[in-house]
């Protein structure tokens, strides 16, 4: 194995271990919200285990894979990855942090769920923790700019190989992200969480964590796109439709990804709707990129059916190879990103929202994106990764080859209920849908009961994944590697070098933040503010 | 700047385009004309004597010029008053806050939705047509009993 397989390798199990655990808590969380009495059900674990279900998928699994792909990404493309000490360095503060946040948790005194919002205080192990993980990315960030900055170096004029270029706009996104969320947890939380400030503005936190919440979001689905565009099209044989409008659409996502932030505060009092309306605009910016993104791929799926010998309007979708997990789960992560996205255009409406803010809608919409285009389209991703890093040949090629499938009908079962219960008026994140019994929820337990059966079917799919995964890297003998390829674009006309000049499209999204969150931030520091004292009331 | 674009990607765009300024005109004019917005009050309060005096030390339904005002304290893991009771075809102001953590105040069945913030007044103006009888839940996490956190609305004939 060479150096840099070592270090995605390593990134990737870490990434697969929080995944495990995580799975394993969601089940138990979709069979209780059903009332089925499971061993050691009690509302004290499954609060517990929905904090640590939020912090193992929604930011450890992710991150972790993220930075694997990354790290592919510029030894692939680039042929390159400068700074491996800062990467390693990044690496094991990182897995200190998830360690220490993952104790934290477990031992009962951070039930604080995944948003952490203050006054509910956690442990100071648990900010500490989640505060190394970032850490450790910002490492990942500047080997990647480094290592970019390298190859820019010796290629003067030339245009970033495409792969790379939406990795540099994935480590940007999350800097801009993580800017807000450093200054939540180092100024506003820890202080406070230690003992050395009294009180703690929960307005005021939670607007900087939803200037990290959405393009958090877009932290996770940017390498998923980056391997729709720049892998898919190569493995069904075809080409990648355009390579200039894929460079704009990922600056696009750089520049919209932050100043959207209030669409999760629509209901939140201390911020006038004026503001919120403009969020509403940037957010539905946003839309545009991922509606020329289904386009784009969509177009080069087509390519490769047609060349396939597919013929007709629809017979090209049939040639395509529905048999390689790796496409069929990029198909099907697709297909639910479309349905998410329409889904997150009413969560981002301005008053419609009030319908569905946190009721079982939202745990619906983000397994559906986060949860299945992400996720899926990673695990899809293992299989194709893991011979060509490993030489190892998938082990169990019939679990492989089903397992995307059985994750897509699980998470139909488990979120297009949940949608349907939200709108019934269901609160997301609550130990039982009983309600003590009252009538207004006896409508809701029929889908909470198809939620449960959703949320089986999903762990059986995530177990076959782990153990397709185990299988492969101890039973299968080592061959021949495979190299990476990505795919060659239809059209050879190069981009304009605007699109790769990244530190200026950075200044332009800094600018738009600042127009977005200034005034409203500045208001909220500097009105008549009481704060709160911490509870921990669990 | 120029990127080539294909004929039929163009079309597209175009259509995207014109989907996203369709629902933001729809935001914009019932925002406008239907008075659409989400609940944006601004107003603070110290969380601390949220119990001790003012409106929200007791709690319940007034009235002033023809509007009823709901004063409402979400605390652990209770509404106070648990049980509300206001006229049909009357706007009713629910002015609500925390003396602890943050909570939500969802009436199942309505569009009134809110996030109950300690040290902030939450508000929502609605009119229930009709008598009848409304869930209320906290739709935020507050703790391990967090699930057990509701309220009733009940709405009666006008006298």
């Amino acid at each position: 194995m060479t150096p840099a397989m070592r270090l995605v390798m390593a990134h990737v199990w870490v990434a697969i271990a929080a995944f495990a655990v995580g799975s394993l808590m969601a089940v138990m969380q979709a069979l209780s919200r059903a009332g089925v009495e499971l061993p050691f059900r009690s509302a004290e674990l499954y609060y517990l285990s929905v904090t640590a279900h939020g912090v193992l998928l929604a930011l450890v699994f992710t991150t972790f894979f993220i930075m694997a792909i990354g790290y592919l990404v510029s030894e692939t493309a680039l042929g390159r990855i400068r700074g491996t000490v800062y990467a390693w360095t990044g690496f094991w503060v990182a897995l200190t942090g998830t360690l220490m946040t993952t104790a934290a948790i477990l031992s009962g005194t951070s039930t604080v769920l995944y948003t952490f919002y203050p006054p509910l205080l956690a442990h100071p192990t648990f900010y500490l923790g989640a505060t190394m993980l970032v850490i450790g990315s910002w490492l990942w960030c500047a080997v990647m700019i480094y290592s970019y900055r390298d190859w820019r170096r010796v290629h003067p004029g030339e245009r970033v190989p495409l792969p790379m270029h939406g990795i540099m706009t994935t480590a940007i996104i999350w800097i801009l992200a993580t800017s807000g969320l450093a200054f939540e947890v180092l100024v506003l939380i820890l202080p406070w969480a230690t003992g050395l400030v009294e009180k703690i503005d929960p307005i005021q936190a939670r607007t900087y964590f939803w200037w990290f919440g959405h393009p958090l979001t877009y932290f996770w689905l940017l390498p998923a796109y980056v391997l729709w565009y720049t892998l898919i099209p190569k493995v069904v044989g075809g080409r990648l439709f355009s390579d200039a409008l894929t460079r704009v659409v990922f600056v696009q996502f750089i520049l919209f990804s932050t100043p959207v932030g209030f669409h999760h505060q629509f209901t939140d009092p201390g911020i006038s709707g004026g503001w919120k309306l403009l969020h509403t605009f940037t957010t539905y910016a946003i839309m545009f990129p991922s509606l020329v993104t289904a386009f784009s791929v969509i177009a080069s799926l087509e390519g490769a059916g047609r060349a396939r010998g597919g013929t007709g309007r629809f017979g090209w979708i049939g040639k395509l190879p529905w048999r390689d997990p790796f496409f069929a789960s990029v198909a099907l992560a697709m297909v639910t990103f479309a349905m998410g996205g329409f889904g997150g255009a009413i969560n981002a409406a301005y008053a419609m929202n009030a319908m569905v803010h946190n009721t079982a809608w939202i745990q619906g919409h983000f397994h559906l994106t986060v949860g299945t285009a992400v996720t899926l389209t990673f695990m899809g991703f293992t299989y194709y990764m893991l011979p060509r890093m490993t030489g190892r040949a998938i082990a169990w090629p019939r679990v492989a080859m089903v397992q995307p499938y059985l994750w897509f009908g699980g998470m139909m079962l488990f979120s297009i209920p949940n949608h349907i219960a939200g709108l019934l008026g269901m609160p997301r994140r609550i130990y039982t849908g009983d309600f003590q019994g009252v009538e207004a929820a006896q409508a809701w337990i029929p889908f909470t009961n198809l939620s449960a059966i959703g949320g089986v079917v999903l762990f059986v799919s995530a177990m076959c994944y782990v153990g397709t995964v185990l299988a492969t890297v101890l039973t299968s003998p080592e061959g021949e590697r495979e190299t990476i390829e990505y795919a060659e674009a239809l059209a050879t006309q190069p981009a304009a070098p605007l699109w790769d000049r990244f530190g200026f499209w950075t200044a332009v999204a800094v600018v738009m933040i600042a127009i977005a969150y200034a005034r409203p931030l500045y208001h909220l520091h500097t009105m008549a503010w009481y704060g709160s004292r911490g509870f921990s009331p669990f | 700047m120029a990127v080539h674009i294909d004929r039929y990607e163009r079309y597209w765009m175009w259509a995207s385009t014109g989907i996203l300024v369709l629902f933001l005109a729809a935001i914009v004019l019932t925002a406008a004309v239907g008075s659409a917005h989400p609940p944006s009050h601004v107003e603070t309060i110290d969380p601390e004597q949220v119990g001790v005096h003012g409106e929200f030390a007791s709690p319940g339904v007034s009235t002033a010029d023809g509007r009823v005002i709901v004063s409402l304290r979400a605390e652990m893991y209770v509404f106070r008053p648990e049980v509300i009771r206001v006229p049909a075809g009357t706007p009713v102001t629910f002015r609500i806050t925390s003396p602890d953590v943050l909570h939500g105040f969802q009436i199942v069945g309505t569009n009134v939705n809110l996030t109950v913030a300690p040290g902030y007044v939450s508000e929502a103006t609605a009119t229930f047509p009709r008598p009848g009888e409304y869930l209320i839940v906290c739709n935020e996490y507050c703790g391990l009993a967090h699930h057990l956190m509701q309220g009733k609305l009940i709405i009666e004939a006008p006298r």
